[in-house]
């Protein structure tokens, strides 16, 4: 299962469609640190409202793709993540460790043009 | 691959019955789909089934990270007319040398967090867990309706 990466403006927006194996995962991370450069994009979204179950590995992996974005010099806004697997994932013990999420798209779109708008 | 049973038991309550063989990551997957419909099936609300899928997602990715192989057995059951579904998961792999410092969180030697299984323990009801090494490792856990 392939997640695409649409680009809008400065911005990569990747969705995921349907639940993700392990190595979906690890795809999406090598396909988004690619293509930040590519892209040269200050910021990339994962939307993650189709995911099903956020446990340990997918949780990891995304916390990893944030910290590597870092390092290419943009950022990483998650967005999506439902109550029900919010809740999972805190009786799991996982924390998104300082990465940015917001609710759904729209607020994370909202959060990062009025970031940009701040820095220029 | 899975094969679906049903069981008569000797109350005559009619268990169903899944078998999921886990070898690759998409088994994990497979299984913990499964066993979200299970509990949906009986009732289950869609944030328990949630922390179901979870464990499911855990306790399959062990399988396939530390044996290679092994499979998840999801049954549904009912205790005095109150729905619960019991998930085994089984393998024949290296077994875990002390079981008391894998249930304490911040512990694993697979470079992941560690928090697998005393994580897993947490979103369910019933937590057993039997290993030996060298023979592998049978964890079983239960959740209720809530």
């Amino acid at each position: 299962m392939e997640v695409p990466i649409l680009k809008q403006g400065e911005i990569l927006i990747a969705t995921v469609q349907a639940a993700l194996t392990d190595s979906d995962l690890l795809q999406l991370r090598r396909s988004l640190v690619e293509k930040v450069a590519k892209a040269r994009a200050r910021a990339i979204i994962i939307d993650l409202t189709a995911m099903d179950v956020m446990d340990s590995f997918a949780s990891r992996t995304m916390r990893e793709v944030a910290h590597m974005i870092r390092l290419r010099g943009a950022e990483t806004v998650i967005v999506g993540i439902q109550p029900d697997v919010a809740f999972a994932m805190v009786q799991l013990g996982l924390t998104m460790g300082g990465v940015t999420t917001a609710l759904d798209l729209e607020e994370g779109l909202e959060y990062l043009h009025r970031k940009f708008r701040t820095i220029l | 691959m899975s094969s679906n049973t049903v069981v008569e038991n000797t109350l005559g309550v009619v268990e169903n019955e899944i078998c999921v063989s886990i070898v690759a990551d998409q088994d994990v997957v497979a299984a913990r789909q499964k066993g979200r419909a299970m509990a949906l099936e009986l009732g289950f609300s869609a944030s328990d089934s949630t922390l179901l899928a979870t464990a499911i997602s855990e306790l399959a990715r062990n399988i396939v990270s530390y044996a290679g192989r092994g499979e998840i057995v999801l049954r549904s059951n009912q205790n005095s007319g109150r729905p619960g579904v019991t998930v085994v998961a089984r393998d024949h792999g290296p077994g875990i040398p002390s079981i008391e410092q894998a249930l304490r969180d911040g512990y694993s030697t697979s470079g992941s967090l560690g928090l697998g299984l005393p994580g897993v323990r947490r979103l369910v009801d019933d937590f057993e867990i039997s290993s030996e090494v060298g023979r592998g490792t049978t964890v079983t856990v239960r959740k209720w309706k809530g």
